[in-house]
């Protein structure tokens, strides 16, 4: 077990090493961890495999940061707008390497690892150019039915990201909203950093069981950071800042253009906060955040 | 927005609500699909259910725009908000009745393509699948929503995404995906339907627009309504004041449905 006292997002991207394989923005287009991916980018930890589901832009400005070497993912582009410009250039120039799945072969790999066993089959797939044009997959006759299936082999990612409303200090965590593919990547991975709204008493997380996602013996490292997933929506906390999608894919359409992008919004901060205050938009919710304790009975 | 007082894509919109009936569970994917849920549940089909691959799943209008599925307004009153694990689990046991999909290129038997398009000697790249593979292989029926540009229409298309309907006949027969496949296309200018061999042919054309004219659009000689036995082309209903009041209310600065 890793060291689990709460740290600096700076100390706990440090552990992610160049080369790691790192499942994140999981939960589709909420939460996606935009805070550490940029962290991920000043620090130039390269070599990465990326792993998700619809990847909303992320993907993108990590590849644009040149910290990517290979992809294996369903889709990687920019909600909002379409085209992830860096994304597109590195795959037509075959700079970095992709792995074409579905949402929901990515799911299974995910869902494999998390199991411990070696591959799932589905009825996806079957008929596609994801499966006849990969080597990754096996047609194979179920035993019992003799039908025809697909085998989708487990992915166990070095780390998995995610951003969360809050977490105790040790690392229990509670988190709401859709999901995505969030608890298979989290029950694969082998190392879990959890960047969150507010670190928040024990008392507050075990006050709501139910909400609990993450356990704190599954928890690497976890980091306090506000506005974490901005520019998407964080359900009790934000909303998307849409414009910040549509100005991107304006500003990104070269890779000097990106760099210039980047020279702002990334590497022209030293950290979050800084970045907070560039961001102007009012992404306010109502929603109050408090936890009703729930009394089970008692 | 057009002359007769709606944009085509409000018109898509429409054409797309009207694909879901009462009672269905449908999946609902990005872009004009998000608003055409919410005009059907709003209109005739009040116990439809939406589900959203992120994990959402509602049976009501969101309370706000949405550009995504995860947009707060559609977690705010949604009846869950899980994972996708369950909602692929509820598709791949074929609970779902129907899909929608998008694509850049589309072929006679309805193959789509998101992933790689040839521009001259140039590759494209696209963003690639998401949950379209999904959908197209396990939904009881899909939906596809293109705009009508004949770049798009193919003998061919050059990487099949999202499976359609056999390449030697038969509506998904030698198929091994349990789905139903593709039983329309709306497209800015008219609506399509899917015969018994799993071949595209002309069910509507939208209003102004003449049978002619789209289908000269297409690389094959397409067969319409008329030829295959299934009545005239008609037109394509023009959308309700109450479709379109409902459109702008759900899409209030047209982020979607005009331009």
């Amino acid at each position: 077990m890793v060291d689990q006292t709460t740290t600096t997002l700076e100390e706990a991207v440090s552990r992610i090493k160049p080369g790691s394989s790192v499942a994140i923005g999981l939960a589709l287009e909420h939460a996606i961890p935009f805070a550490a991916g940029h962290e991920l980018l000043r620090q130039g930890t390269d070599d990465l495999t990326l792993i998700g589901p619809i990847s909303d832009l992320l993907f993108d400005q990590l590849i644009g940061g040149d910290t990517v070497s290979r992809i294996r993912a369903a889709w990687v582009g920019n909600v909002s707008a379409g085209t992830g410009y860096r994304f597109r250039e590195a795959i037509e120039e075959g700079e970095i390497e992709i792995e074409d799945h579905s949402n929901f072969s990515i799911a299974l790999a995910l869902q494999a690892g998390a199991l411990g066993v070696p591959y799932l089959p589905t009825r996806s797939l079957l008929g596609s150019d994801i499966f006849e044009r990969s080597d990754l997959f096996q047609k194979e006759i179920d035993p019992f039915s003799e039908e025809e299936l697909a085998l989708v082999p487990s992915i166990e990612p070095d780390w998995t990201i995610v951003h969360a409303q809050r977490a105790s200090p040790d690392g229990n965590v509670h988190l709401w909203g859709n999901t995505g593919i969030l608890d298979p990547a989290v029950g694969a991975a082998e190392n879990i950093l959890v960047t969150a709204e507010e670190i928040v008493d024990p008392e507050v997380i075990t006050a709501d069981p139910s909400r609990v996602a993450i356990t704190s013996e599954q928890v690497t490292a976890v980091v306090e950071c506000p506005f974490g997933a901005h520019p998407s929506p964080l359900a009790g906390h934000y909303n998307r800042d849409n414009n910040y999608y549509l100005t991107y894919h304006q500003q990104t359409k070269t890779q000097d253009a990106f760099d210039k992008w980047a020279a702002e919004w990334v590497y022209g901060v030293s950290d979050r906060a800084e970045y907070i205050n560039r961001v102007d938009a009012d992404l306010s919710i109502t929603e109050p955040t408090v936890a009703t304790e729930v009394r089970y009975g008692q | 927005m057009a002359s007769e007082g709606y944009s085509p894509r409000e018109l898509m919109v429409s054409a797309a609500a009207a694909e879901i009936e009462d009672g269905d569970t449908a999946f609902v994917g990005m872009r004009l699909p998000l608003i055409a849920f919410q005009v059907a549940v709003s209109t005739h089909a009040p116990d439809s259910m939406a589900v959203y691959e992120s994990g959402v799943v509602r049976d009501s209008p969101a309370n706000g725009f949405i550009h995504t599925m995860c947009d707060l307004p559609n977690l705010n009153h949604a009846v869950s908000t899980t994972g996708m694990m369950s909602i692929m689990s509820r598709l791949q046991r074929g609970d779902i009745d129907v899909g929608f999909l998008g694509g850049a290129e589309i072929d006679r038997y309805g193959n789509l393509n998101t992933t790689w398009v040839q521009s001259g000697d140039d590759e494209i790249r696209l963003p690639g699948s998401g949950g379209a593979c999904d959908i197209a292989c396990m939904a009881g029926r899909t939906v596809l929503l293109m705009p009508h540009e004949p770049r798009r229409f193919t003998e061919e298309v050059h990487y099949v995404t999202s499976p359609g309907h056999s390449h030697t006949g038969g509506r998904r027969k030698n198929h091994p995906a349990p789905g139903g496949g593709p039983s329309a296309l709306v497209t800015s200018k008219a609506t399509f339907g899917f015969d018994a061999d799993g071949e595209l042919y002309l069910r509507s054309v939208h209003p102004g627009i003449s049978a002619e004219e789209v289908l000269v659009d297409f690389p094959w000689e397409m067969n319409t309504a008329e030829d295959i036995g299934k009545g005239t082309v008609m037109t394509t209903p023009e959308p309700t004041d109450e479709e379109l009041k409902l459109i702008r209310t759900f899409d209030p600065d047209g982020f979607w449905t005009q331009s």
